[in-house]
């Protein structure tokens, strides 16, 4: 669980975070949702911990952040995955020795053990034939499901995700959405993505958290951002004719 | 203050490079990685260029010593002194900044664009150490590279003297010979181990810190380039005033 008091972030002049207070869940799927400049990314940087905020606190299962040594820090950050907009797979390796890179650098496990378990997560991403092929040598959400493997390989405890469907066609951005979800549920780990896309909002928000301006806007579960009656997640969820239908439909369903 | 700023930044980058080593066993692969594609694969250029230069100094010196009581073996005596103290330490580590340091830069650059290097921070991992020590490290071959750029700008010396027909090859071992001062060699290699440490450092401190996308990463090799063979230049008048002066 990671519980989230107060933060603020400042870069100069500019106050990015203005007090953000909320609880992620462990074996849920949290999303954070807003607009672009809406202050996500930084969000998600200083529950990383690549930001450090200015004022607040970030608890991972009770553990302060701030108050952690350097060496607790590190080993909390062993227990982190994370999967980049851009996959963020090393081009010099192939996508078995991007995933075989945190158990190297972090275990000390036989070569044998490190690739039976580089196996089993490819092969729990779907992915059996692409060992030996190096990241500019597949497709997008092929690149996606490297990340994923990447990011679960060490048995994270948590496990960020920033925009994991951007730049993928709807069917491809469903199936990594429902990994990623299965992933959660499966593993027990607290997850949270930073998405624009809402598909993702309907299908695997469990706990969606709207972000305006730098502050939590709104609160709630995929099925209350049906009912909510709040004029900056209805402008912002409901942007496009499709899902103005939708909720349309929803409503009169409702009555 | 910018440029301040920027020499603070790049220090404390340097300080940042040997924190939190990366295990020994990833590391020793990653340093051989580097010696092969910052050293030997800038063999072939530095030979290239060494055998030339060595050419042209003897070709220039000999056209310049057009008085008859002057002895040829001068011609050989020259070569040596510009190749040793200047050509071989100092003009092979410009064409070094351009050639290493440019692809120490994009493929920083690259990886800061990609955020591979976030990826590398997330994982717990001193991004630095696992980037630029095993670069430094590698790059401290340089001094044999520039004993061998040595080697080789005097034996194109030799070949342009004895085969343009500047001076006799006796004449020209002679002057090879003439005053010979082991400590030049020292100086020479004492300054190659400097700017090779300022061939690893200045090019990754352009690409770590870049910001943008492709197109700064082309601007941040250019920037890179620049300021490396400043440095150097500025590094080169410092030592010889302090070792010869």
């Amino acid at each position: 669980m990671i519980e989230v008091d107060n933060i603020h972030k400042s870069f100069g002049d500019n106050h990015v975070l203005k007090g953000i207070s909320t609880t992620f869940e462990k074996g849920k799927t949290n999303l954070v949702i807003g607009q672009s400049g809406s202050g996500k990314t930084v969000f998600l940087k200083c529950l990383l911990g690549l930001f450090e905020p200015d004022e607040g606190n970030i608890c991972y299962n009770g553990q302060v952040y701030s108050e952690l040594s350097i060496k607790e820090k590190r080993n909390l950050r062993q227990e982190m995955g994370m999967v980049f907009q851009g996959s963020a797979l090393f081009d010099s390796m192939t996508v078995e020795g991007n995933v075989m890179f945190p158990l190297d650098m972090f275990t000390k496990q036989s070569q044998s053990e490190k690739q039976d378990r580089v196996d089993f997560v490819l092969k729990r991403v779907n992915l059996v034939d692409a060992h030996k092929r190096f990241p500019a040598e597949i497709s997008g959400g092929m690149q996606k499901r490297v990340a994923i493997a990447r990011a679960i390989v060490m048995n994270p405890k948590y496990l960020f995700c920033d925009e994991p469907n951007s730049g993928l066609d709807p069917k491809t951005a469903i199936l990594i959405d429902n990994l990623i979800h299965e992933i959660t549920q499966e593993y027990d780990i607290t997850t949270i993505i930073n998405t624009h896309d809402m598909n993702s909002v309907m299908e695997i928000g469990e706990k969606i958290i709207f972000l305006k301006n730098g502050l939590k806007e709104w609160e709630g579960t995929n099925k209350e951002i049906f009912k909510t009656d709040n004029q900056a997640v209805t402008d912002f969820v409901y942007s496009s004719e499709l899902f103005k239908k939708v909720r349309q439909m929803y409503i009169e369903e409702r009555n | 203050m910018k440029y301040l700023e920027a020499i603070g930044k790049y220090f404390i980058m340097v300080w940042e490079v040997f924190k939190k080593p990366t295990k020994w066993r990833i590391m020793k692969t990653l340093i051989l990685k580097e010696v092969d594609e910052l050293v030997f694969g800038a063999m072939g250029i530095i030979i290239f260029i060494s055998f030339f230069i060595g050419g042209v100094v003897t070709i220039q010196t000999a056209l310049n010593l057009t008085n008859p009581l002057l002895p040829k073996s001068l011609i050989g005596f020259a070569a040596r002194q510009s190749v040793i103290l200047e050509f071989a330490p100092t003009f092979t580590s410009i064409i070094m900044a351009g050639k290493v340091g440019s692809y120490i830069t994009s493929s920083i650059g690259t990886m800061r664009v990609t955020e591979q290097i976030d990826a590398l921070e997330v994982m717990g991992i001193n991004s630095l150490n696992y980037l630029v020590f095993p670069k430094i490290v590698a790059i401290m071959l340089y001094p044999f590279a520039v004993a061998i750029s040595m080697f080789v700008g005097i034996l194109g010396g030799w070949v342009a003297a004895v085969f343009g027909g500047f001076a006799p090859s006796g004449d020209f071992i002679q002057g090879l010979q003439m005053d010979f001062n082991s400590y030049h060699v020292t100086y020479a290699l004492i300054k190659s181990v400097v700017f090779a440490f300022v061939i690893a450092t200045v090019p990754s401190f352009h690409g770590y810190y870049m910001r943008g996308g492709a197109l700064e990463v082309g601007k941040a090799s250019t920037t890179s380039f620049v300021w490396t063979s400043v440095v150097i230049i500025i590094v080169n008048y410092i030592l010889t005033q302090l070792l010869l002066g």
